[in-house]
């Protein structure tokens, strides 16, 4: 049986999805069997590859690097899943909308800095004006809320996946 | 007529999905609906307070009318045909629940009631996964200046619990509801600090009827907020036998 090709990106979040996707432990390597993982923050692969079947998605689209990504990675898949709160809702990233950007980042990088304060402008992306959920910018198939999702959780709906189902969490999983 | 039947309720009768019920003049099809084990949802309805329609959660249909109507608020009347589940029903319902959570910061994972909160749990019941309307992001205060109760405007969705509680069972009346439509939020008096109320007695009934979030005791952390609500409907009763 050919693999299927999954990927994992992390936009505006705190890395806990990933943390979670990983506590799925020994039942990893079960998946390992049935699945290519040929993009992640785990694995060494620079570029977001073509022809992707699955991708998981962790944290809201904030920066225009964030935008840029999600639209590439729009475009070379098949299945786009919205992974934990901030992909779903925006969640913590989002606390920031109410105010404006400069204003957090003058908070960020002069106010509370007293060593050489500047507002970065090399190497950092620009802030987008708001942190908004991933299906705001492209489509998204599925959606798994939780902060985060459960270890368990984050494996049944990669097995509906890889099972050609799409998995209907309606009713199983509730924000926060 | 005998003078004693203008003092007895007249009996309506009605169908509700279908099954014959009898009810009194008066009663709303909500209380009805229950008598009978029919279930209908409610957010901003509770036990032992009036009924003021404001989450518009408990929307039923009613033959002969294209309105969707309040069951909590709406009296049955003679023959009426009320459904309370279609497709129509359901989606209605899930739009109002989104509505809520896109037009206020609803952050269940950072928020002192999550696990415990009625419109989360709400959206869990109609299966929400993910908001269809763009969240607005507004900006809004917290007032923390009340020496145990902290009031986050974030997390409120207008239900008045609190203010009909103060006003109903405290007879305080320390809480408002100012402006409108997507402008509104709750007042302590004329809009002053809470912490500065002259007519609030601190007794935290309001804390206790807050379906979310937006109202809770001071010193507690993130999901550690639990809420009493029983003591409501029994000092209604209470004061009714008295
Ligand atoms: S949903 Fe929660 S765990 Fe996942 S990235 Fe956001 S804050 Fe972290
Ligand atoms: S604490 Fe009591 S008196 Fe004060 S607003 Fe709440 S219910 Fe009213
Ligand atoms: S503070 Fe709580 S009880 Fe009062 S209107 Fe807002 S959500 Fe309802
Ligand atoms: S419960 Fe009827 S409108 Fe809120």
């Amino acid at each position: 049986m050919e693999r299927a090709r999954i990927a994992t990106v992390w936009l505006d979040g705190c890395s806990g999805c990933h943390m979670s996707f990983l506590d799925l432990d020994e039942a990893l390597l079960v998946l390992a069997d049935r699945i290519e993982l040929v993009y992640s923050p785990l694995v060494d692969q620079k570029e977001f590859p073509e022809n992707v079947d699955v991708t998981l998605v962790e944290g809201s689209v904030s920066s225009v690097e964030d935008e840029e990504k999600i639209r590439r990675i729009r475009s070379r898949t098949k299945i786009l899943v919205s992974l934990g709160d901030c992909a779903v809702t925006s969640n913590v990233p989002s606390m920031r909308n109410p105010l404006k950007p400069e204003a957090i980042l003058r908070r960020a990088y002069i106010e509370n800095v007293t060593v050489q304060a500047q507002i970065p402008n090399q190497d950092v992306p620009p802030l987008l004006p708001e942190a908004r959920p991933v299906h705001e910018t492209v489509k998204v198939d599925v959606f798994v809320p939780g902060c985060p999702p459960s270890a368990g959780l984050i494996g049944s709906v990669l097995t509906e996946l890889l099972e050609g189902r799409t998995p209907d969490l309606a009713g199983q999983v509730r924000f926060g | 007529m005998s003078p004693l039947s203008t003092l007895t309720p007249r009996v309506k009768t009605l169908k509700i999905n279908g099954l014959d019920v009898s009810a009194s003049e008066g009663e709303k099809i909500l209380d009805v609906a229950r008598q009978n084990g029919i279930q209908i949802p409610t957010l901003c309805q509770l036990d032992g307070l009036t009924s003021v329609g404001a989450c518009r959660l408990c929307l039923v249909e009613v033959k002969g009318t294209p309105k969707l109507l309040p069951a909590c608020v709406t009296s049955v009347e003679e023959g009426m045909e009320v459904t309370t589940t279609s497709e129509r029903l359901v989606k209605y319902r899930q739009m109002i629940l989104e509505l809520l959570f896109s037009e206020r910061n609803h952050i269940c994972s950072v928020c002192v009631s999550n696990g415990h909160c009625d419109l989360q749990g709400m959206a869990q019941a109609h299966g929400m996964t993910h908001v269809r309307f763009p969240y607005l992001y507004p900006q809004q205060g917290v007032d923390a200046s009340h020496r145990r109760y902290v009031m986050d405007h974030n997390r409120c969705i207008l239900c008045a619990r609190c203010v009909r509680v103060c006003d109903e069972i405290e007879g305080a009346h320390t809480w408002d509801i100012q402006g409108r439509g997507g402008d509104a939020f709750v007042i302590t008096d004329f809009n002053q600090p809470w912490g500065e109320s002259q007519t609030c007695t601190s007794c935290g009934k309001c804390v206790q009827v807050c379906p979310t979030g937006a109202l809770s005791e001071k010193g507690k952390s993130v999901a550690e907020m639990t809420k009493k609500r029983e003591f409501v409907p029994y000092l209604t009763l209470m004061r009714e036998e008295l």
